[in-house]
């Protein structure tokens, strides 16, 4: 399967994506992980306001088979999330880069941008 | 090492992907899980069931020895005919649930679980060594020799004849739980109506080498109804629609089938079978614990094997255990079986499932979950 990893975002061991706009982040899983799971039945999100640190478990996405726990990026404040996927989870396995997306970061902590996967690392990652 | 199918290679033409399933090498779906369960539900499917085992008995004595160890009565079958059945321990508790087959007045197909093959096979040549009349039995497991797909969905009678070269009824022709032998390019197989999807259908029986030609047949035939492959995570949701138990989840070797309500399928007054005095004591006794099938009552994640069932007014402990769940693909919303104490499994009873330590309310349900309406 030829791996669909857009070259506007970085990206994290566990799959997850981010795509930077100036302080804040949108943060979703990638294609691949999309695949591997099958289809998502049920996505659970952080709350709205809830502070998170960089490799917490934030979010739950539970697939017909499976149920699998997402972990944050990097550190900050929960200032949104997609209102979508209560009622269309499948938005995950159709569009994983954009109308699927989990939750948005108010970032605390730049620095740690540094730690995330360039597309091309990530590719090797999966490859 | 796992084993494949004969249609292994087909899978991984179309692209399948590929999970362990008791020691075999099998598709869990081609395209999508939720995509599938939807073509049989609308269309139909087709399934690769290769991995089940097949177990002839034939002989004189073969009907008698047959009903000394399994729990339905077989007198009432006529060639041609067949039933859902148990294998049972002497505790009344189910080494397997299978399918019996009355080929002929003294041949018998038995087609048992993928994962219980060896154990099936084992128990009953145990049996046949107790019984008297063996010498006018033939006992004989044959599941590598032979192979089966299932084709199951409202469109699946019209597309079943293609192909098939027929001496006697045609398969579009049987009656629910009919047998009928057929031929393909000149190999004799089987077809029945029977299925484990909730829906219409048929199963082939077919020996090994004929299996992929069947397929490619059926493939072909049923490509303008609507027919897909399907796989066996489809398979999962469609039968746990249908409140089907599953060996190793509402059936076991602990679990008797009057727990798991399968008690229509064990005849006590037929005569002796092995397990039919403890049965028949639990009867009377009453069981300890019950099947249910239940539905969420809201949004959550889904139910999953294990999850404890607790009451809704609390309590010390939880009052059973989920055995199947999933999110429904027919109904959107998440369903399940379980094992709870007697007073919890009466249909319209509010129970509550504990999923990642948070209690979500949910009700039992009559059986089957999903019927088409």
């Amino acid at each position: 399967m030829k791996e669909n990893i857009p070259t506007d975002l970085k990206y994290t061991k566990s799959h997850e994506w981010v795509r930077l706009e100036g302080p804040t982040a949108t943060i979703g899983i990638t294609d691949h992980a999309q695949h591997e799971l099958t289809d998502v039945v049920f996505v659970e999100l952080p709350a709205m306001g809830r502070a998170l640190n960089s490799g917490e478990a934030c979010a739950v996405v539970e697939s017909v088979k499976t149920a699998s726990d997402l972990y944050a990026p990097l550190s900050g404040e929960v200032v949104a999330v997609n209102p979508e996927l209560a009622r269309h989870p499948e938005l995950v396995n159709t569009d994983p880069y954009r109308a699927g997306w989990f939750f948005k970061l108010k970032l605390s902590t730049p620095a740690e941008l540094d730690g995330l996967l360039s597309p091309e690392s990530y590719a090797a990652q999966i490859a | 090492m796992l084993k494949k199918t004969p249609l292994f290679a087909a899978h991984q033409r179309l692209g399948a992907r590929l999970v362990e399933f008791g020691g075999w090498e099998m598709p869990l779906c081609y395209t999508s899980i939720l995509d599938e369960h939807k073509a049989v539900r609308s269309a139909a499917g087709i399934f690769d069931i290769s991995h089940m085992g097949d177990i002839f008995a034939r002989g004189p004595a073969a009907a008698d020895f047959l009903n000394s160890v399994l729990t339905n009565d077989l007198a009432n079958l006529r060639p041609g005919q067949g039933h859902y059945t148990l294998l049972c321990n002497q505790r009344g508790g189910a080494i397997d649930d299978l399918y019996l087959y009355r080929l002929q007045a003294e041949e018998f197909l038995l087609v048992v679980n993928a994962s219980r093959i060896e154990a099936d096979a084992s128990w009953l040549d145990r049996q046949l060594a107790a019984f008297p009349r063996r010498q006018s039995v033939e006992l004989k497991n044959q599941s590598d020799a032979w192979g089966a797909v299932a084709v199951q969905g409202p469109k699946a009678v019209d597309f079943i004849d293609c192909g098939f070269q027929t001496g006697g009824r045609a398969p579009s022709a049987l009656r629910k739980n009919e047998i009928t032998p057929v031929s393909l390019a000149g190999q004799p197989m089987w077809v029945s109506r029977t299925g484990y999807t909730g829906e219409d259908g048929f199963e082939i029986v077919a020996p090994a080498d004929a299996i992929e030609a069947i397929w490619n047949l059926m493939l072909e035939a049923g490509k303008p109804f609507g027919l897909k492959p399907a796989g066996l995570g489809a398979r999962d949701t469609l039968r746990t629609e249908a409140a089907y138990p599953l060996y190793g989840h509402e059936l076991d070797e602990d679990t008797t089938p009057l727990e798991a309500g399968l008690g229509f399928f064990v005849a006590l007054g037929k005569g002796d079978f092995v397990g039919r005095a403890s049965l028949a004591q639990q009867k009377a006794a009453g069981v300890t614990k019950k099947l249910a099938a239940f539905k969420m009552t809201g949004r959550c994640p889904p139910p999953r094997p294990g999850y404890p069932i607790w009451s809704v007014s609390g309590g010390a402990a939880p009052v059973g255990r989920v055995t199947s769940g999933t999110q429904s693909p027919s109904l959107g919303i998440g369903i399940g079986l379980g094992f709870v104490s007697p007073e919890f499994a009466p249909v319209n009873t509010a129970i509550a499932i504990e999923i990642r330590g948070l209690r979500a309310a949910a009700i039992t349900v009559p059986r089957p979950i999903y019927r088409r309406s």
